[in-house]
C-alpha cells in the first residue's frame, strides 16, 4: 500500500510544466483566441515533441505505452494551463479507443503511428454530449451510434460551429447518416469500448478541473498578496485569507480521489465508473468554488476580459458539465451508494 | 503507486479482526463521561494492553508494535468496524505519547509509558484558560521554579476527561516576565496532588465531559518538566501537530459514521423520498468519508517516504469536522421528530445519533477553532501576509 507517485512519473509531471509555463502563457492563449481556428499547430507540434501525443499510443505503434496513471497528473497540468487544444481527445480518448478495438480493424494501423507522431487530429463524438469538440480541424471523426463505432472524415459529416463561452472550446453540431461503410466497430464490441471513453474522458475532465482549480487559487493569491486597500494588502485582511483557505481545502481532499480514479481505471477495478464520478463531483466542486472565490477577492477587476483570471474560470466552468454533468455522476455514485449489497465503511475503501 | 495491501498487511487486518471479535464487550459500555463509565473504558483500555492493541505504533519495548501509519489505519479501520468502546486515554496515547517520545527523558519515557498502554494512568490535556482560548499564547497559568520543584498557581479550563483522569499535561508561564509564547514550560502533573480542584462542566448532553482545574501553589517536582524551561511552546506544536494531523481523527470514525447513515437512509425511505436534498446528502458524506481516507493514506505514504506533515495539517480539522456536522445534521433531518429523543428513551438508535449529532457541534471548536486553522492555512500554506 503505497499512496504516492513514482519518481519518475512527477519527473516527468514537472518537465511538462515547466514546458507549459513558457509555452502556453496566458498572452499567449489570448493570440490564439483570436484565430479563425482557435488552435495552434505550431503548439500542437510542440506539445508533440514532449511525447505527448504519444503517452499512451503502445510502443507498436510509436507510442510510448503509459498508462491512465501517468495521465492524471500531465492533465492536471493541462488544466492549469488551459491549454487551447483538445489534445486529451485525440491523445487520450481517440487511441484508447483504437487501441483496444478487435485486432482486425485496419484504422489501428493507420492513425495511432500518426496520432504518436502528431500528425493527426481525432475528435470524439459519444452520446453523453450533445455536441463534438473540434470537429472540424480533425482529420478523423470517432462516433458512437447504438454502440457501434462509426469512423469517418468531417467533409463526410455537416458541422455546424457552437460558439461557446469558453473561447478555447471549438464545439460542432454533427449531422451524418451511418452506415456499413462508416462502422468499424459492432455494438457487442463498442458498448464496453464507449463506457471505456466516457470514464477516461470524465477522469480527464476531472484532472483538468483540479489544475483549473489550483490556478484560480493561485491567481487570487497573486492578486490578493499585491493589491493594497486601507494602506495594506489585501490577502491580509482574514475575509480574504478564508475564501482562499477554503478552496484549499477543497483541492487537498479532491486530488487524492482524482488520483485514486486513475489508478482504478488502470488496474481495471470493477469500481473505477464510480470512483471515476466520484472525481468529477469533488474536481468540480473544487473549480467551481475556486471560480467563486478567486473573482471575489480579484474585486472588479474579475470582471474584465482583461484579468486572466476569466480564461481559467470558463474553462471550468464548460468543462464540469461535460463528459457527464454533476446529476449524470450523482446518479453512478447513488446507485452503488444506496444500492444494495455495497461494500461500504471503513474497512472497504481498497478492498 | 500500488493501492493494494501487502500479505503482512492483509495478516495484520486478520489478526486484529480476529481479536476485536472475541474481545469487544456485546453492549455499549456507558458514557466515559461517568464515573461507572470511565472505569469500564479503563478496564477494556487494560484489556487492549493485554492484547498488545493498546498503542500499536509505539516501539514495542514500550507496549506497542512498531507499527507503522498504514498499519495504524488498518487497526483503526478494524476497530471501528467492530464497534469498539471509545478510547478514554486517546489524549495520553496519540497526542502526549508522541511528544514524549520526542522530547521525554529515558527516565520519563519509561516512567509514563507503560502505564499509559496499559490504562492505569489516564491522561487530560491543559492548554486552554479563561483568557486563552484560541490565543493560546495569552497563557497566565504560572509555575514557579523553586529549588527542584514547580509551585503552580492560576486556571486551566476545558479539559476534556480531567474530572476523572490520572495525570494532565500541558502549558504553564515558568518566566512571569515572559510575553506571549516565550516563557511557557510543558509540564506534567498527578491531578490528586494538594491544592488541585477540579470542578466539573456539564456539556451540552448534560455530562461532564470536560473540567476547570484550579491550582493553589501545587508542588510539582521539576523533573516532571518534559522539554527545556522556556520551551514549552515549541514541545506543545508538536502535539497540536499530530492531533490535526492525523492521530486524533482516523478516517476510519467517519467511514463507520457514513456507513450508518446510508442505512438510515434505506431503512427511512419515505423521508428520504419527501427531501431528496436529504438522499443528495448522504451520498455527499459517503464520498466525503472517501476522500478523507483517501487523503489520509497519502500522508501516509508521503510520511512513510520521510515527508514532514505541514500546515497542511489545518486542511484535515477542517474537512472532518465540517464532514461530521453534515453527516449528523442529515440524520438529524432523516429521523425528524425521533431526532429530539434521548439515549434513554426507548428509541436507542435515534439517540445514539443525537449523541453524535451533539458531539459534531464541538468539531469545529476543539483542537483549533476551523478559523484559527483558515488563518493557519491562509498563511502558511498559502503564503499570504500575516493581519
Ligand atoms: C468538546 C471540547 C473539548 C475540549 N477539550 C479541551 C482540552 O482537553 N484541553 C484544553 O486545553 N482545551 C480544550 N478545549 C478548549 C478548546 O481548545 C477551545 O475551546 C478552543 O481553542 C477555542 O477557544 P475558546 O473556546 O476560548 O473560544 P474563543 O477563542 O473565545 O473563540 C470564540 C470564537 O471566536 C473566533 N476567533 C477567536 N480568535 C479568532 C481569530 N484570531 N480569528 C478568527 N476568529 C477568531 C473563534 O474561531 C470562535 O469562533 C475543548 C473544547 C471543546 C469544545
Amino acid at each position: 500500500m503505497d499512496f504516492t507517485f513514482e519518481d519518475q512519473q512527477t519527473a516527468f509531471r514537472d518537465a511538462i510544466r515547466r514546458f507549459l509555463m513558457t509555452e502556453a502563457a496566458p498572452e499567449h492563449l489570448r493570440e490564439i483566441w483570436e484565430t479563425k481556428s482557435g488552435r495552434s499547430t505550431e503548439l500542437r507540434s510542440k506539445l508533440a515533441d514532449q511525447g505527448l501525443t504519444a503517452l499512451s499510443v503502445p510502443e507498436e505503434f510509436g507510442g510510448i505505452g503509459l498508462s491512465d496513471l501517468d495521465w492524471v497528473l500531465v492533465q492536471q497540468e493541462l488544466g492549469y494551463y488551459a491549454i487551447p487544444d483538445s489534445l486529451s481527445d485525440t491523445a487520450y480518448l481517440a487511441v484508447y479507443l483504437l487501441t483496444n478495438m478487435p485486432a482486425d480493424v485496419a484504422l489501428k494501423r493507420e492513425w495511432l503511428p500518426r496520432i504518436a507522431s502528431g500528425k493527426a487530429r481525432v475528435a470524439v463524438g459519444h452520446p453523453v454530449n450533445p455536441l463534438v469538440a473540434d470537429a472540424e480541424l480533425a482529420d478523423l471523426l470517432l462516433l458512437w451510434h447504438q454502440d457501434e463505432v462509426h469512423a469517418l472524415t468531417p467533409a463526410q459529416a455537416r458541422l455546424t460551429f457552437n460558439p461557446s463561452i469558453d473561447m478555447s472550446r471549438r464545439l460542432y453540431r454533427i449531422e451524418w447518416t451511418p452506415s456499413d461503410k462508416t462502422r468499424i466497430c459492432p455494438a457487442n464490441a463498442g458498448r464496453g469500448l464507449w463506457e471505456g471513453v466516457l470514464d477516461r474522458a470524465a477522469l480527464a475532465a476531472a484532472s483538468q478541473l483540479l489544475g483549473l482549480a489550483h490556478r484560480m487559487l493561485d491567481l487570487g493569491i497573486d492578486h490578493s498578496a499585491q493589491r493594497k486597500q486601507f494602506g495594506k494588502p489585501i490577502g491580509s485582511f482574514q475575509a480574504v485569507k478564508h475564501h482562499l483557505a477554503d478552496v484549499a481545502v477543497k483541492i487537498e481532499f479532491a486530488e487524492p480521489v482524482v488520483h485514486r480514479a486513475a489508478y482504478s481505471l488502470a488496474r481495471g477495478h470493477a469500481l473505477a465508473p464510480v470512483h471515476v464520478s466520484h472525481a468529477k463531483l469533488a474536481a468540480g466542486e473544487a473549480a467551481w468554488l475556486s471560480a467563486r472565490k478567486s473573482i471575489q477577492v480579484h474585486g472588479a477587476m474579475g470582471y474584465t476580459w482583461e484579468a486572466d483570471l476569466q480564461m481559467f474560470m470558463k474553462r471550468a466552468w464548460a468543462l464540469d458539465a461535460s463528459w457527464g454533468n454533476r446529476a449524470f455522476h450523482k446518479a453512478r455514485v447513488a446507485r452503488f451508494v444506496l444500492g444494495n449489497g455495497a461494500a461500504l465503511g471503513p474497512d472497504a475503501t481498497f478492498n | 503507486m500500488r493501492l493494494e495491501y501487502t500479505e503482512p498487511q492483509k495478516r495484520f487486518r486478520a489478526e486484529i479482526r480476529d481479536w476485536l471479535a472475541a474481545n469487544t464487550p456485546r453492549e455499549t459500555l456507558p458514557s466515559f463521561d461517568t464515573e461507572a463509565g470511565f472505569e469500564q473504558h479503563r478496564a477494556w483500555e487494560r484489556k487492549l494492553f493485554s492484547g498488545r492493541w493498546s498503542a500499536v505504533t509505539w516501539p514495542t519495548e514500550v507496549g506497542g508494535r512498531g507499527c507503522d501509519l498504514i498499519e495504524w489505519l488498518i487497526f483503526e479501520e478494524e476497530y471501528w468496524r467492530a464497534g469498539a468502546p471509545l478510547r478514554v486515554n486517546q489524549n495520553g496515547v496519540f497526542l502526549l505519547a508522541p511528544t514524549l517520545m520526542e522530547y521525554g527523558t529515558e527516565e520519563q519515557k519509561k516512567r509514563f509509558l507503560p502505564r499509559m498502554a496499559s490504562g492505569e494512568d489516564i491522561w487530560a490535556q491543559g492548554w486552554s484558560e479563561p483568557g486563552a482560548g484560541s490565543d493560546l499564547a495569552a497563557i497566565r497559568c504560572k509555575a514557579a521554579l523553586d529549588g527542584d520543584h514547580y509551585v503552580i498557581s492560576g486556571q486551566k479550563t476545558w479539559s476534556t476527561r480531567a474530572v476523572w483522569a490520572d495525570w494532565l499535561f500541558g502549558l504553564f508561564r515558568t518566566d512571569p516576565d515572559s510575553q506571549r509564547h516565550h516563557g511557557l514550560t510543558f509540564i506534567l502533573l498527578p491531578l490528586n496532588l494538594p491544592g488541585i480542584t477540579i470542578r466539573p462542566i456539564r456539556q451540552l448532553n448534560g455530562l461532564t465531559g470536560f473540567a476547570e482545574i484550579f491550582f493553589d501553589e501545587v508542588k510539582v517536582p521539576a523533573v516532571n518538566r518534559l522539554g527545556a524551561e522556556g520551551q514549552g511552546w515549541n514541545v506543545a506544536m508538536a502535539t497540536a501537530g499530530f492531533e490535526r494531523g492525523l492521530m486524533l481523527r482516523s478516517p476510519a470514525r467517519f467511514q463507520q459514521t457514513a456507513r450508518n447513515l446510508v442505512q438510515l437512509c434505506r431503512e427511512n425511505p419515505a423521508a428520504a423520498e419527501a427531501d431528496p436534498v436529504l438522499r443528495d446528502q448522504v451520498v455527499k458524506g459517503w464520498m466525503d468519508a472517501e476522500a478523507y481516507a483517501l487523503a489520509t493514506y497519502r500522508t501516509a505514504g508521503r510520511l512513510n517516504r520521510g515527508a514532514h506533515i505541514g500546515a497542511e495539517a489545518s486542511t484535515n480539522k477542517i474537512f472532518w469536522s465540517e464532514l461530521d456536522l453534515l453527516m449528523h445534521e442529515t440524520a438529524m433531518h432523516l429521523l425528524g421528530p425521533r431526532a429530539e429523543l434521548m439515549p434513554d428513551a426507548p428509541d436507542v438508535a435515534a439517540g445514539h445519533w443525537l449523541d453524535g449529532f451533539l458531539f459534531a457541534q464541538a468539531g469545529p471548536i476543539y483542537a483549533g477553532t476551523n478559523e484559527i486553522q483558515r488563518n493557519i492555512i491562509a498563511e502558511r500554506m498559502l503564503g499570504l501576509p500575516r493581519s
